[in-house]
């Protein structure tokens, strides 16, 4: 990462997508970028926290990082914000009005669609925002155009007092190619704010006549797309169709027919419709290659060309030219070629959850306690519905938890009648958006059992910093907020606030039984860092005596990766039924010696050979 | 310098150095003058999960992506990882193997089965395979994060570069940011380019498959 801060003018590189959007912004003379990690835009800020010259900073969520990056922009220096996809339904909010009432620094909303869901709840094409709230999009299709649109990106937001989205996706982000650096970072002037009610204050008398302004720049925006280098076409020799596409998809295309015609489209709303016209009378048939809703396609129809686009091509997924080949291809009346070898039938590797874990105690004691609906959030604790837990039963979306499980106390229906309802939430989603719904609850008299995952980081997205682990971005020391009070001060009776080791199963499991029992709400906080951050512990590993194992298989039942079963025996009970004995061994490489899995085992086969803290591992204080 | 793009599929765990590796050929290969594209698909964030990392370098690059029997080279850090991402392979590629097997849970429960013969499956399947067990020459060197050197230098002489390029590359790094290591990785490197010029013949079951 070091490589892109220092890099110097006119030199080649090998810069992911994100590295590359940091190294422009930089260049670009930001002042101010704020985000909220999530995959695959996390990255964009930890690379600018490498720039001393920016504030940069983990806002707690997309909509509070976009609002930073506004406020920075009308004291006239240039912002950024960055997300990922889901960011955008948070941040709207605020975008949606600043939209209208316009930019002073350049303010730009740089966008990473999951497309193919690798780490995301769901698929989503922030190109819609550009349309629905009037902000032109770039869109970059590798490494040296994100680099280069970022800093265009800038300059046109001033120019046309618009913010402008940068729409990315996770193949342009995590893809690392070779970048070509051109320029050092301008200083930029900052004139402060100047105060201006009829232009910063939104009420609907200063917002009305924002109106026309906003559609007005529309039109110039349109008529920009028609010249900007931007948006170009490629001649091709075979001319039987022409292609109209943006972002990676450009890439997989002139991958797959080199000698196509192609109209790429880096400024692809509002979209040029007179050069695509132009484009298209050249050609036999036009193709939209658009990843992933059919928004140009349907666009060019409605300006009465006639486009092939989702009717051959599908609507999710990734364009890749495995994907166009098959697609397009028939069109021509060209046989494609098939793959020689059909898939292989391998075993599955799910993701799951780390040696260690703190997050392993309070599923062990959800997965053993019965008649409970659990609803669950987004973060490493939604790898509870799968094995061998079994125990989360919800995710949809930051925060849902809370808000969902109090919906389903008080929409209880006859199954429900007799059933706990329990929130699963980690420390970062609870400051993100999770607070909310418990304030709510608490307020309209709701009953839920909260089971608050304090894990101090943002563990899914790699160990990032929040409000909660008492360091910044730059890893500096922050004020480090307390959940026990802030739960108090939500509305949560003092005894109902349970601080508990999650390595302690027993008391885990007991709390949680206790607790779910309760006919008031209460909130579990547990306390053991993430294991994959520089916060946990590494003890010696532990290690199963064959001799004392009796198969009883209760080790497995914590889903702990370095546990693992040895040999299986079938043997007969003394009721005469055959019960399946499976017994277990410990991976030494993956053991970090957390004692976890000690405590399930009733004989006492689970020992550490090299004690090295008296006997056991160091008890830590809730919340020392 | 080759007119067309080179197909690179490294593939293995979460946490084995992959990408690392991954990463080490795409710098070379850009040090060489190519273009490179490197992608990876690594899933959620999480260790013990299927990672495929695709470097593809030559006088121009467009796709980051490998299509499925595009493959020049596949680097398996696992053995059944390897034969998951056999039909990635052209008919001619060649794969080189690490021997190491590694069951997830779902395996080691009962779930699914591991293959019995994953490196009898690749030789049979036509493709030139070179299989050695990387995790005990590391072991004999004293270090078993050689694994990825090891296996970079079991790769090297099917480069359109000299291997020693690739190896100063690597040595070079470590000299930077780890001095002490230098000389152990120069060595595993050596190793695994040995290791790696035998073959592996359909017709005899691989060591330690």
């Amino acid at each position: 990462m070091n490589a892109v801060v220092n890099a110097q003018i006119e030199s080649r590189h090998l810069l992911s997508g994100n590295e590359a959007v940091a190294r422009a912004a930089w260049e670009a003379g930001v002042r101010v970028a704020a985000a909220y990690p999530g995959t695959p835009a996390t990255e964009i800020l930890e690379n600018l926290a490498l720039y001393p010259d920016i504030h940069s900073e983990w806002s707690v969520n997309e909509k509070v990082a976009v609002e930073v990056a506004i406020g920075a922009s009308l004291a006239g220096s240039r912002a950024l914000a960055a997300m990922k996809h889901v960011g955008m339904n948070v941040a709207s909010d605020a975008f949606m009005t600043q939209s209208l009432a316009g930019v002073v620094g350049g303010l730009i909303i740089v966008v990473a669609d999951d497309v193919g869901l690798s780490s995301s709840q769901n698929e989503q094409d922030s190109r819609y925002w550009g349309r629905f709230g009037h902000m032109p999009i770039l869109e970059p299709a590798d490494s040296q155009e994100a680099y280069q649109m970022v800093k265009r990106a800038f300059a046109l937001s001033e120019e046309y007092e618009a913010p402008v989205i940068v729409r990315m996706t996770t193949r342009v982000c995590h893809v690392k190619a070779m970048v070509i650096i051109e320029g050092d970072r301008i200083e930029r002037h900052a004139a402060g704010f100047q105060k201006n009610p009829q232009r910063w204050v939104m009420t609907p008398a200063n917002a009305k006549p924002r109106l026309p302004v906003m559609h007005e720049r529309d039109r110039k925006l349109r008529e920009l797309s028609e010249t900007i280098d931007l948006n170009a076409a490629s001649t091709g020799s075979d001319r039987r169709i022409g292609f109209v596409t943006s972002g990676p998809a450009f890439m997989h295309l002139r991958e797959t027919f080199p000698n196509a015609p192609v109209l790429k489209l880096g400024f692809s709303h509002p979209a040029p419709l007179d050069k695509i016209r132009d484009f298209a009378a050249q050609v036999d048939t036009l193709v939209v290659v658009e990843e992933t809703e059919p928004l140009l396609e349907t666009e060019i129809r409605a300006a009465g060309l006639a486009v092939r686009g989702k009717d051959i091509l599908p609507r999710f997924g990734e364009l890749a030219p495995s994907v166009l080949r098959p697609a397009i291809k028939p069109l021509l009346g060209e046989p494609y070629p098939v793959p020689a070898r059909s898939q292989t039938d391998i075993f599955p590797r799910p993701p799951t959850m780390c040696a260690s874990c703190p997050h392993l105690g309070p599923y062990f004691a959800l997965s053993h306690i019965r008649n409970l609906n659990i609803i669950g959030d987004i973060g490493c604790y939604t790898l509870g519905a799968g094995h061998p837990w079994n125990a989360l039963d919800t995710c949809i979306s930051m925060g849902a938890s809370l808000s969902m499980a109090h919906g389903m106390d008080k929409g209880r229906g006859e199954s429900d009648a007799k059933k706990s309802i329990v929130a699963v939430i980690g420390d970062s989603t609870f400051l993100h958006m999770g607070m909310q719904g418990l304030l709510n609850m608490i307020y309209n008299r709701g009953n839920i059992t909260v089971l608050l995952l304090d894990n101090r980081s943002v563990g899914m997205t790699g160990g990032q910093e929040n409000p909660g682990t008492g360091q910044d971005l730059h890893g500096l020391p922050a004020p480090r907020v307390d959940f026990a009070k802030l739960v108090e001060a939500l509305g949560v009776r003092p005894e109902r606030i349970r601080l508990v080791d999650p390595y302690e199963l027993p008391t885990m499991v007991k709390l949680v039984r206790e607790e779910t029992k309760m006919a008031e709400p209460s909130v579990i906080i547990t306390n053991r860092p993430c294991s994959l951050t520089d916060r946990f512990e590494h003890l010696k590993p532990y290690t199963v005596i064959d001799d004392k194992c009796t198969g009883c298989g209760n080790c497995i039942d914590l889903g702990c990766p370095a546990i693992f079963v040895a040999r299986r025996e079938t043997v007969t009970a003394k009721n005469g039924k055959s019960k399946e004995l499976v017994f277990a061994r410990i991976d030494n490489n993956a053991c970090t010696g957390c004692h976890m899995c000690v405590e399930t085992c009733a004989p006492e086969a689970i020992i550490q050979p090299q004690p090295q803290l008296k006997d056991r591992v160091i008890r830590i204080q809730p919340h020392a | 310098m080759p007119e067309s793009v080179l197909n690179i599929l490294v593939v293995g765990i979460g946490g084995q150095g992959v990408m690392t590796a991954a990463e080490m050929l795409a710098r070379t290969a850009l040090s060489q003058g190519y273009d490179v594209k490197k992608t990876e698909v690594a899933g959620m964030a999480q260790r013990g999960g299927v990672v495929s990392s695709h470097v593809r370098f030559g006088p121009k690059v467009y796709s980051p992506q490998i299509n499925p029997g595009e493959a020049d080279l596949l680097i398996g850090f696992e053995v059944a990882e390897s034969l998951r991402w056999l039909p990635y392979l052209r008919l001619t590629g060649v794969a080189m193997v690490n021997t190491l097997r590694i069951a997830p849970p779902v395996v080691s429960v009962g779930l699914y089965d591991y293959p019995a013969d994953p490196i009898g499956e690749l030789a049979a399947a036509g493709i030139e395979v070179h299989a050695f067990d990387a995790g005990a020459i590391a072991g004999e060197l004293g270090n078993l994060k050689l694994v990825n050197t090891i296996m970079l230098g079991a790769i090297s002489d099917h480069l359109p570069f000299p291997a020693e390029i690739l190896k100063a590359n690597i040595v070079e790094g470590f000299r930077a940011y780890k001095p002490k290591l230098a000389d152990i990785n120069a060595q595993a490197f050596d190793a695994g380019r040995e290791a790696g010029h035998v073959k592996t013949l359909s017709d005899r079951p691989a060591a330690n498959a």
